[in-house]
């Protein structure tokens, strides 16, 4: 891949070859690097550097649109200082400038331009997609030499090309994929652990490099890893995971434990939803169960907030009608009654302290903490009570928080865990 | 020039008609007055007199010759003209076989006879003078009157350059005269008009240059008043002995003729000497040294004619002479050298003196001066000589010697910039201009030859700076035929559209004979060659025409994927024909009346508008414009119209659209197997790199998918790198079927399912338990709540850690970002919908492999 490219690239400076390329790959997967990597190399060529490659770099995050592109372009190509004090009216002015001054050139006499596009796909969305068939249209006509690179993680990328924008473009697709296996994995670990030679402080590097090692052997590092690695093969997720292992490295504890790696990779993996569940008070943490009892109840459909409240009450008026029943225990704030009653007595006793609108305010921060979410934006006209919600929890990640939950109420823990069977 | 269209007039008849013919019910006359309403003036012109047309750009009318005038049946005043070309209406091409440098002042004695000659009267703006040269003579210097005055050397038939044959040299030189006596005769007719709006006019301009100071104020009064009254003296001379052949008569044509534009121009005049004079805000010695300078420089330049004027005084230097003349009387009152009284004298006398005094003077002063401007002087005098700068030496004698402005645009084209600032503010103010080009002309010009030739600000185009290094000549066999096989390179021939460029051909060439206008609609899927061929037509068209066996025509290319707005074509369009820059809203008003009304000198138009379906706005508007034209009567346009799809006009236009496109259609059909292997074989004659059935397997390949020669040519090139890669140290270099057959899996392999063999596991899991859910649902959705549950069920069986439902997540997004699956915006979290963007059958079989 490395040498298609280089190849590429030298042929349009050599030769004034007109070429247009895409590098496909998913994200992190080194497109840049390779791109960067073949340019380095490229001006290391005293031939080619001596043609002065210019290259404008556009990205389709900055340059939102093709208007932005040209100015780009022209900035980067130097052409303002040409223009001198000219402003440029409008886009149109702009573009024909631009190709006028493309147009200009030949093969044998312009210095070759090479035009690097990242993130692709962002460009195929402008309008009428007019910069890339006019790219595409210069690379595949004798005018001045010109490449066009595009980057972009986007396998359907050709699909989106407008029909005579896709005929032009050469169809030259270089794909990158990770497709390293486990053992150059951990290679690739060891690498990015190890200090370089020139290092200053040698002793250390050489203890350093000699931990990394006996690391990369070690079993629980090694698990860590290879669960790492069957998540993702994204590089970029294992220098965040060493870089989050290596910032526990301090004077007095001046070397990486397996211990680190695993605190590392338990941080990495967390659910941040159940994280922010544990932050929650034990009313809001009612109503969450209250919202998966009717989730399971209804399987999924929306709910609002009436329902979980009367879900609530009417666990209340059930409890009140059973309370009847059973052997009754007068004890108001120790419920020792069977399984159901106690949760009803707990009912009880929470429903006797929060009010209706206490209730909705605890409401109304879950759906802060977007752990709850409208269906629809919230009008003027609807009441807050009546918007349709869904939970965006699932039942796993409730009852994992729960788990976690520090003064967790038993019985609260109990209703959760009970299904619907009683009701 | 530009208010005189604003302000209206009136053309009436001058005197009575000459002849009348019954039978055509025309009647002629001998000149025509027209009147301006707004200053009251009138202009006679007579026939034979030079006038300016109403051209295409308002900036640039057309200079003309009056033949004839009559007034038609319909009570129409037509004219009859000579037409004289200038510089601007010669195609660029055949500019070069002038082998000259042509001022802005020359004209061509036209001779082209595809052009209609007999106009509206109407048209007429005003007269003006063109004198006769030989081809060797320097042009006159002149200030005066730049728009007013014009040289004819050569003449122009359409495709070369030729001397004036004697006979219309005289003819043309009788007409100046005549035309001196025919004013003067007129006068008496109208002699009420002479002197007073002239008057009046000069006022107007002096108030009107109030900025001024003072000084130049008197100046300018004085300078007026002594025209005048020296205007009314020749006068009296003349009617003592009527002499007519001095150029007395001419000055007295001038300065009395009473025309608006006359008043006008010479307050131009005024405004250009006050602006030279601020410009010169130094010393009055300096000022008066620069005025001498070009003084001098004005008579040395022009060594030839001296001798001719003080001594000979032929018949045929009148001219030249009195515009010289016109010149020093122009600068006696401001240089002040002279009193009034001298210009009582003869003529001659004067003009000796003059020269005497101009010859003297910067002698007497050059040593005051820096050594350097007179050295400057004696350097431009001799190179005067030289013929080819004459134009820009006309120039630089009114910007006068300078020399710190020289010493600094000495400096500046020094410096080698493709496309200095420098230069425009040279062109955009002529008069201080192009000191440096001719300052040292020899020198200059073997330092860097490439600069001899200044580009015109116009096209003041940036450049892609050179490269350094030549580009490298293709060493191999396989690296010549890869450059044949880029689409840039443009064979001689188009093979496999003999049909379609024979029928295009045909259609344009047929109009283009009737001179009449016409659409036609191109159609066909990329890469099929409609462009190409349209191209190709053209190219033909253009030879033939320069071979004379068609009229001439104009060709304009607009295409919708380079207008960043449908309305921008008539931008473009206008800018094409006529170089002018305006908004698009002026420019279809323009494009309207330039194709609506009949133009006499106009050419065939044939347009090329590629991508048509781009242009199509909401009210179509633009379509309908381009369409519409074609039918006018006097429009001459051609469209060749170029689209992707066949039933455009039905689709998208609106039906009057639509039946203005008419139904001449074309449509170019993919090209099959066959074609396209004819056409590499044709690209790739000579050069052996390619085996048969390498070929063949490209374009069957290509045929069967899309027929896009594009991608042909591309696979071809791929191959030929793949080969080399392949061969790098064997020797034989014929690309093979294997070469070939790698190209073209490499271009057209789906990439799905290598990217999922080459996912993580869990990525590959996700995928899993997409499938299942999707099984059981029966539906291809599903929610990533739902998928989640698979998966972790699925992470169970095959024995691994579950995933927490964060990493689902980012799982889900990576695939969603290489678009294997698609998702919903992703703040809905786990009621997200996620969908397949590949078939099951496609993820089945890329997860079993393994």
């Amino acid at each position: 891949q490395r040498r298609h490219l280089l190849e590429l690239l030298k042929r349009t400076t050599v030769h004034g070859e007109s070429n247009s390329a895409l590098i496909i790959g998913p994200r992190g997967s080194g497109k840049t690097a390779l791109l960067n990597h073949v340019l380095k190399d490229l001006r290391e060529m005293k031939q080619v550097s001596e043609n002065l490659l210019e290259n404008p770099f556009l990205s389709g995050l900055l340059q939102t649109n093709d208007k932005v592109a040209l100015k780009e372009i022209t900035r980067q190509l130097q052409l303002e200082n040409v223009v001198g004090d000219k402003v440029f009216g409008s886009f149109a002015e702009n573009l024909a400038f631009l190709l006028e001054a493309l147009k200009r050139g030949n093969r044998t006499s312009s210095c070759p331009i090479l035009f690097v596009l990242d993130e692709f796909d962002l460009f195929v969305h402008h309008k009428n997609q007019t910069l890339l068939y006019n790219l595409f249209d210069i690379s595949q006509s004798a005018q001045t030499p010109v490449t066009v690179i595009g980057l972009t993680c986007r396998q359907d990328i050709l699909e989106l090309l407008e029909k005579r924008v896709k005929s032009r473009f050469s169809h030259r697709q270089i794909y990158l994929m990770n497709s390293f296996d486990f053992k150059q994995y951990i290679k690739i670990f060891k690498k990015q652990l190890s200090l370089p030679a020139e290092f200053p402080d040698e002793s250390f590097a050489q203890k350093w490099n000699n931990n990394v090692q006996h690391l990369s052997e070690d079993k629980t590092v090694q698990d860590v890893l290879q669960n790492l690695f069957q998540h993702t093969k994204d590089l970029r997720s294992l220098h965040l995971l060493l870089m989050l292992a290596g910032s526990a490295v301090t004077v007095h504890h001046p070397l990486l434990t397996a211990a680190d790696l695993q605190e590392a990779s338990r941080q990495r993996s967390t659910d941040s939803k159940a994280n922010i569940v544990h932050g929650l008070s034990v009313l809001e943490i009612c109503l969450i169960i209250a919202m998966k009892h009717l989730n399971e109840v209804y399987d999924g459909e929306p709910f609002n907030f009436q329902m979980v409240y009367n879900g609530e009450s009417n666990a209340w008026a059930l409890q009140t009608f059973h309370l009847s029943l059973p052997s009754y225990c007068p004890c108001s704030f120790l419920p020792i009654a069977p399984e159901f009653q106690k949760f009803i007595q707990r009912k009880a006793h929470s429903m006797y302290n929060f009010e209706k609108p206490v209730v909705m305010k605890a409401f109304e921060h879950l759906l802060q903490l977007e752990l709850v979410k409208p269906l629809e934006r919230p009008s003027v006209r609807a009441q807050r009570e009546y918007l349709l919600m869904k939970l965006l929890l699932d039942s796993s990640q409730i009852m994992d928080a729960l788990q976690l939950y520090p003064n967790c109420p038993t019985d609260v823990k109990q209703w959760a865990a009970s299904s619907l069977s009683w009701l | 020039m530009n208010t005189r269209q604003q302000s209206k007039l009136t053309y009436s008849w001058y005197g009575k008609p000459l002849s009348s013919d019954r039978k055509l019910r025309t009647s002629q006359y001998k000149g025509i007055l027209i009147t301006s309403e707004r200053s009251k003036t009138k202009t006679c012109i007579q026939l034979g007199d030079f006038i300016l047309v109403e051209g295409l750009n308002a900036d640039q009318p057309y200079v003309a010759q009056l033949m004839d005038l009559y007034e038609d049946g319909a009570q129409d005043k037509r004219a009859v003209v000579q037409w004289f070309c200038r510089l601007e209406e010669i195609p660029q091409n055949k500019r070069k076989l002038l082998k000259r440098e042509i001022s802005a002042q020359e004209v061509f004695y036209d001779q082209v006879l595809g052009y209609d000659t007999d106009i509206a009267a109407e048209t007429i703006i005003k007269s003006i003078m063109v004198l006769p040269l030989h081809l060797g003579e320097e042009l006159p210097i002149t200030t005066l009157n730049k728009e007013q005055t014009f040289y004819v050397r050569q003449s122009w038939d359409g495709k070369c350059f030729k001397i004036l044959s004697p006979d219309t040299f005289s003819k043309l030189k009788e007409a100046n005269k005549r035309r001196g006596v025919i004013t003067n005769s007129s006068k008496a007719f109208i002699p009420s008009d002479v002197l007073t709006p002239l008057k009046k006019e000069t006022k107007n301009v002096v108030q009107s240059a109030t900025k001024p100071k003072n000084i130049d104020m008197e100046i300018e009064s004085r300078h007026s008043t002594s025209k005048s009254s020296l205007a009314k003296e020749r006068h009296s001379q003349r009617v003592a002995n009527n002499d007519i052949k001095t150029p007395t008569a001419r000055k007295k044509l001038e300065l009395n003729s009473p025309t608006r534009s006359k008043g006008r121009l010479l307050g131009c005049e005024v405004l250009g000497l006050l602006d030279d004079d601020c410009d010169a805000v130094a010393p009055l010695e300096t000022s008066a040294t620069k005025r001498k300078v070009k003084f001098t420089s004005g008579i040395l330049g022009s060594p030839p004619k001296i001798p001719c004027s003080n001594k000979s005084k032929s018949a045929s230097e009148t001219a030249g002479e009195c515009q010289r003349f016109s010149d020093t009387l122009r600068l006696s009152p401001y240089t002040k050298v002279k009193d009034f009284s001298e210009k009582d004298k003869n003529l001659h006398e004067k003009d000796d003196i003059l020269s005497l005094a101009g010859d003297q003077k910067p002698r007497s002063q050059s040593p005051v001066l820096t050594p350097r401007s007179r050295r400057t002087c004696v350097q431009k005098t001799s190179a005067l000589i030289a013929e080819q700068i004459s134009m820009l030496d006309q120039e630089d004698f009114l910007s006068g010697s300078d020399s710190s402005y020289s010493a600094s645009s000495e400096e500046e084209e020094d410096d080698d910039l493709p496309c200095t600032p420098e230069k425009k503010t040279k062109s955009s103010t002529p008069k201080s201009s192009r000191k440096s080009t001719d300052h040292t002309p020899a020198k200059t010009l073997k330092k860097t030859p490439s600069q001899g030739t200044p580009r015109t600000p116009r096209n003041a185009t940036p450049e892609i700076p050179r490269r350094i290094q030549a580009a490298q000549e293709p060493a191999s066999v396989l690296e010549e035929a890869r450059l044949r096989l880029h689409v840039s390179a443009v064979p001689e021939s188009l093979p496999c559209r003999e049909e379609e460029f024979q029928d295009i051909y045909n259609f344009v060439e047929s109009k283009l004979i009737d001179g009449t206008g016409g659409c036609m609609y191109i159609s066909g899927v990329p890469g099929t060659g409609k462009t190409a061929t349209v191209h190709e037509v053209i190219r033909c068209l253009q030879q033939a025409a320069e071979n004379d066996e068609l009229p001439p025509f104009q060709f304009v290319e607009i295409n919708g994927m380079k207008l960043t707005d449908p309305h921008q074509a008539y931008v473009q369009i206008l800018e094409f024909l006529t170089g002018q820059k305006v908004t698009a809203a002026h420019a279809a008003v323009l494009l309207a009346k330039l194709f609506s009304t009949p133009g006499p000198k106009r050419n065939t138009t044939v347009l090329i508008v590629d991508e048509l379906d781009l242009l199509w706005t909401r009210k179509q508007n633009v379509m309908y414009n381009l369409f519409d034209w074609p039918t006018q009567k006097h429009s001459k346009l051609i469209i060749l119209a170029i689209a992707n799809t066949m039933d455009l006009p039905e689709r998208i236009m609106m039906n009057r659209v639509a039946s203005r496109l008419g139904l001449t259609r074309m449509s170019f059909q993919p090209y099959t197997y066959k074609q396209l292997q004819q056409i590499i074989s044709s690209r790739l004659k000579g050069v052996k790199a390619f085996e048969e059935d390498a070929v063949q397997l490209v374009s069957r390949k290509v045929a069967a998918l899309s027929g896009d020669a594009r991608r042909c040519l591309d696979i071809c090139r791929r191959a030929t790198e793949i080969c080399e890669l392949a061969t790098q140290k064997r020797t034989p270099e014929t690309v093979r079927m294997v070469h070939v057959t790698e190209a073209i899996d490499e271009m057209f392999s789906s990439p799905y399912v290598n990217a999922i063999r080459n996912a993580s596991l869990h990525e590959q899991l996700f995928l899993k338990a997409v499938l299942a859910e999707f099984r059981r649902a029966g539906v291809e959705e599903a929610t990533v709540q739902q998928i989640y549950h698979h998966h972790v069920a699925l992470s169970r069986m095959e024995g691994l850690q579950s995933p927490t439902v964060s990493e689902i997540m980012a799982i889900c997004s990576r695939l969603g970002a290489c678009r294997l699956l698609l998702l919903e915006a992703s703040n809905k979290y786990l009621h997200m919908r996620v969908r397949l963007n590949l078939s099951q059958d496609d993820v089945m079989y890329a997860l079993k492999e393994e």
